[in-house]
């Protein structure tokens, strides 16, 4: 107990000795009551600031190691028995057969998405699926078990996606793994299953693809009714051709002696690396979904080398190692806007979709904090990219107090003319322990007018969300941490993801389960601001394929906006008092409708002329509200 | 999550043991297009296995869906583990004199990163053979071992000791290329023997290994390009 006591107090010495935090941030720090969690499977200590734990549900059965819960490997009881040993088994019939150790990663909670009143839950067994009509009482509604991992899932009317890597994934989605190195039985890509019966989904279709499929992002072409897309990230091994035609890169299993590879020699131009996969699926028939293109998007433009981009390693003294781009790990689709950002390892690219089949790359970047680019998300308005870095591959503990700051961070990038440029980085604020993997993870946008916010999962750092309106100073409003899942050995656990979705916050636990959340009012968010979120809703949400929110025009989102500009100090009171009037008499019902609706237009011309003297985010704030009251005056009859 | 290379010391077992229903689990296997009510679980919807494409899912047990004992670590998973501690302890070795021999701060860098990244590779395989109740190999630099695919011979390692300055970055940069396509001649010599490298920490491990290296690999090749001429 007093080394859990001492341990901030050790870690925020290390950072002042090794001057990666300024004395004012460790005193902070040390303020900040996620630090010195006590550890605990289902009892860990708990620190959450303007956010509420409405709901969790422990994982069910079949989806944990009914004697190793949290994931914990097994320690056999008595050493394997040695190789010669088959005689001797059979004069012993009777002796037991020793429990297997460990789970290791085979129960994983992972990424999820949304469909109505249901929560798709992925997981390296399968996915389960949660019925989230009142998500205070979120409940399990199916559990299909199909192990290959990552399990990464999207939905899109009856058909669910599923990503799928693993050498001992099967077609058949048996638990008994693949024992042989080439074999017709194995499964790696994407699986389709019809959830028409959600309490029964049947496997339709298996798309095999050469590196499996590590995550895949949903693409739905506004001009195309019968197809949708899927952009697969294959981040493994490329599987040997003699078990998937057309794969090349593989070392060759039949060898006698594998071939000395020669670094020198040029990359061949048949590889399956360097590429996405494009998957068309038609609606109609889904079972004939296929891989229409392998585009490569890391070519050099000008030479044509389709080993074009970052080529690995670091960018100078006291820089990070950056991961060779030779793969995407997770693609965001924005196809109202005709974008997707790619988040390729060595790279942060920008592609134009408007022919989906065929992506062509308009921008790239690199950033010499960045060891691994992970993730995507756009803003609403598509004029932001927040880019996640995942140092460290999400089981080390990477949010120390002797971890640099920008270092297992976002990065915030505005688009300016279809290019993109670096404002910023957030990290989770709070140092974490030893125990605890954590670096930045997936997340999704709030839907607050006016503002550019997101809540994001840091595995074992936790939910945070935060607010990047101002792209180059972004700063956390709420958060939720759970102490380590064991005081002495880092067991994996935490967010995978952390999402936003018609007016309630899920997590994603990898160890423990379900969490769901409702947000708090706070000084930095009003109770008017998650009231006009929550009207963002919508009806199906996989977060990979972002759809533009708007909000419609009432007197909540009005209030939200002037909630903003009051914090900003970007509304005079007078204005403010008259504002708040005009809306009280449009909710209260009374008075003439053709004299409230002069007050409302001549109040958003007035916040119109306003914004032109104002700068900034109260500008477009102030612009907001006048389009907000303008659209609650044509309203009134 | 990309890598992961999990840290699985196991100083304590956990206490919590989830009490599990009792009463033996039927292998109910009803089709799936109308789950029966399972009588099996105390509470909850039916467990659920879908079939290959095109053909019916059935209901499972628990005991059938937490049956992993096929995809358990094998012997020969045990073997590379322990083999990769012994070859990942030569990186160590050849990194370590590059701080006072080696001629550029390009390869003194590389073989601090080198350095950092194989030790903490090799605490991860050490704690995974040690959760497995294993042998744990030791990192003993002076500790001769048998030779795993790409380890330099004695006669190079010397070799390498002698150097100086450039001689030592060609050499280095030469032997850890010849030391890290062994580490994949490892690998696959693994995934090409019966149900090896399934287990997912193993899995993930090794992926990472072939990616590591690889990129390593590509990195010090361009490196010695780079080189002048008659230092190559």
């Amino acid at each position: 107990m007093t080394l859990q006591i001492a341990r901030p107090v050790v870690l925020l010495l290390c950072a002042s000795l090794l001057g990666g935090v300024s004395v004012s941030s460790a005193q902070s720090q040390q303020s900040d009551d996620r630090v010195g969690l006590a550890a605990g499977f289902r009892d860990a200590g708990v620190a959450a600031r303007n956010i509420e734990l409405v709901r969790t549900l422990a994982k069910p059965d079949g989806f944990f190691d009914p004697e190793a819960p949290a994931g914990r490997p097994r320690r056999p009881p008595v050493p394997d028995p040695p190789a010669d040993a088959a005689a001797d088994a059979e004069a012993q019939p009777a002796a037991p057969q020793p429990p297997a150790p460990g789970s290791g990663l085979s129960y994983t909670n992972t990424d999820f998405a949304f469909q109505g009143d249901h929560l798709f839950l992925g997981n390296y067994h399968g996915f389960n699926v949660y019925s989230i009509e009142d998500p205070t009482r979120a409940e399990l509604a199916a559990s299909i078990v199909c192990p290959g991992g990552q399990g990464d899932v999207s939905v899109y009317g009856n058909l669910l996606f599923m990503s799928v890597q693993d050498t001992r994934a099967r077609l058949d989605c048996g638990v008994q793994g693949v024992a042989e190195p080439v074999s017709p039985e194995r499964f790696r890509g994407v699986r389709i299953f019809d959830i028409s019966d959600l309490r029964a989904p049947q496997q339709v279709a298996a798309v095999q693809t050469c590196r499996g499929s590590h995550t895949h992002t949903l693409i739905v072409d506004p001009d195309d009714d019968a197809n949708v897309f899927l952009y697969n990230s294959g981040t493994s091994s490329v599987r040997p051709g003699q078990e998937l035609a057309g794969c090349v890169g593989a070392p060759d299993p039949d060898a006698e002696e594998s071939a000395e590879e020669d670094p020198d020699a040029p990359v061949d131009p048949n590889t399956s690396l360097f590429s996405i996969d494009v998957i068309q699926v038609p609606l109609a028939e889904p079972e004939r979904s296929r891989i229409v293109s392998s585009p490569r998007v890391f070519a050099n433009l000008e030479t044509g080398d389709i080993s074009g981009l970052w080529p690995g390693g670091d960018h100078g003294q006291g820089t990070q190692s950056s991961r060779e781009t030779r793969q995407c790990h997770d693609i965001t689709a924005y196809p109202e806007m005709g974008l997707a950002a790619g988040a390729c390892s060595g790279n942060g690219i920008l592609l134009d979709i408007s022919d989906p089949v065929n992506p062509v790359r308009i921008d790239h970047v690199v950033d010499d904090a960045f060891a691994f680019w992970h993730s995507a998300t756009f803003n609403n308005d598509g004029t932001k990219i927040v880019f996640t870095d995942e140092w460290g591959g999400g089981s080390r503990p990477r949010c120390r107090a002797s971890d640099p700051k920008t270092w297992g961070a976002n990065a915030i990038f505005d688009i300016v003319d279809g290019k993109m440029r670096f404002k910023g980085y957030y990290k989770l604020p709070a140092p974490q322990t030893e125990q605890e993997n954590c670096v930045a993870h997936n997340g999704s946008l709030i839907p607050v007018p006016g503002r550019d916010i997101m809540v994001q999962g840091w595995y074992q750092g936790g939910l945070s969300i935060y607010d990047f309106s101002d792209s180059a100073h972004a700063v956390e409003i709420a958060y939720f941490d759970r102490g380590p899942v064991d005081a002495n050995d880092l067991i994996s656990g935490g967010y995978w993801s952390a999402y936003w979705y018609n007016g309630h916050v899920y997590g994603a636990e990898i160890a423990r389960g379900l969490d769901v959340f409702r947000l708090l009012p706070s000084e930095h968010l009003s109770q008017n601001e998650i009231d006009a979120a929550a009207l963002a809703t919508a009806n199906e949400v996989n977060v990979q394929h972002q759809q533009q929110v708007s909000w419609p025009d009432v007197p909540v989102v009005a209030r939200a906006y002037m909630d903003q500009l009051e914090r900003g100090h970007g509304i005079g009171m007078d204005r403010l008092t008259a504002v708040g009037d005009a809306l009280d008499r449009v909710e209260s019902g009374v008075g003439e409708s053709t004299a409230m609706k002069a007050d409302l237009d001549q109040l958003a011309a007035d916040l119109q002329a306003d914004s032109e003297e104002a700068f900034a985010l109260n500008q477009s704030r102030l612009v907001l509200l006048a389009g907000t009251l303008s659209g609650i005056a044509a309203e009134l009859r | 999550m990309y890598d992961p290379v999990v840290r699985i010391p196991s100083r304590s077992m956990v206490p919590v043991a989830l009490l599990l229903a009792a009463g033996t689990l039927s292998c109910a296997t009803t089709g799936a297009s109308a789950p029966t009510a399972p009588s099996t679980q105390s509470d909850g919807p039916p467990i659920i296995q879908p079939g290959a494409p095109g053909q019916p899912s059935r209901q499972i047990t628990r005991a059938e869906a937490t049956d992993l004992s096929a995809i358990e670590h094998t012997a020969a998973d045990v073997r590379f583990m322990q083999g990769m501690i012994g070859h990942h302890a030569q990186a160590l070795a050849m990194a370590e004199p590059a701080s006072d021999r080696g001629g550029s701060d390009g390869v003194k860098l590389l073989a601090q990163r080198i350095d950092l990244s194989q030790q903490d590779e090799i605490r991860m395989m050490q704690e995974w053979l040690a959760a497995r109740g294993e042998d744990v190999p030791s990192v003993d630099h002076s500790h001769s071992g048998m030779l795993m695919p790409g380890m330099l011979t004695p006669e190079q390692m010397a070799e390498l000791l002698a150097a100086r300055g450039a001689d030592f970055d060609t050499l280095f940069l030469r032997f850890m290329i010849q030391h890290h396509n062994g580490a994949l001649t490892m690998v696959n010599d693994l995934l090409a023997q019966p149900a090896a490298g399934q287990e997912t920490t193993i899995a993930a491990f090794i992926a990472d290994v072939v990616a590591d290296q690889r990129a390593e690999m590509d990195r010090m090749a361009a490196m010695l390009r780079d080189m002048p001429e008659e230092e190559r």
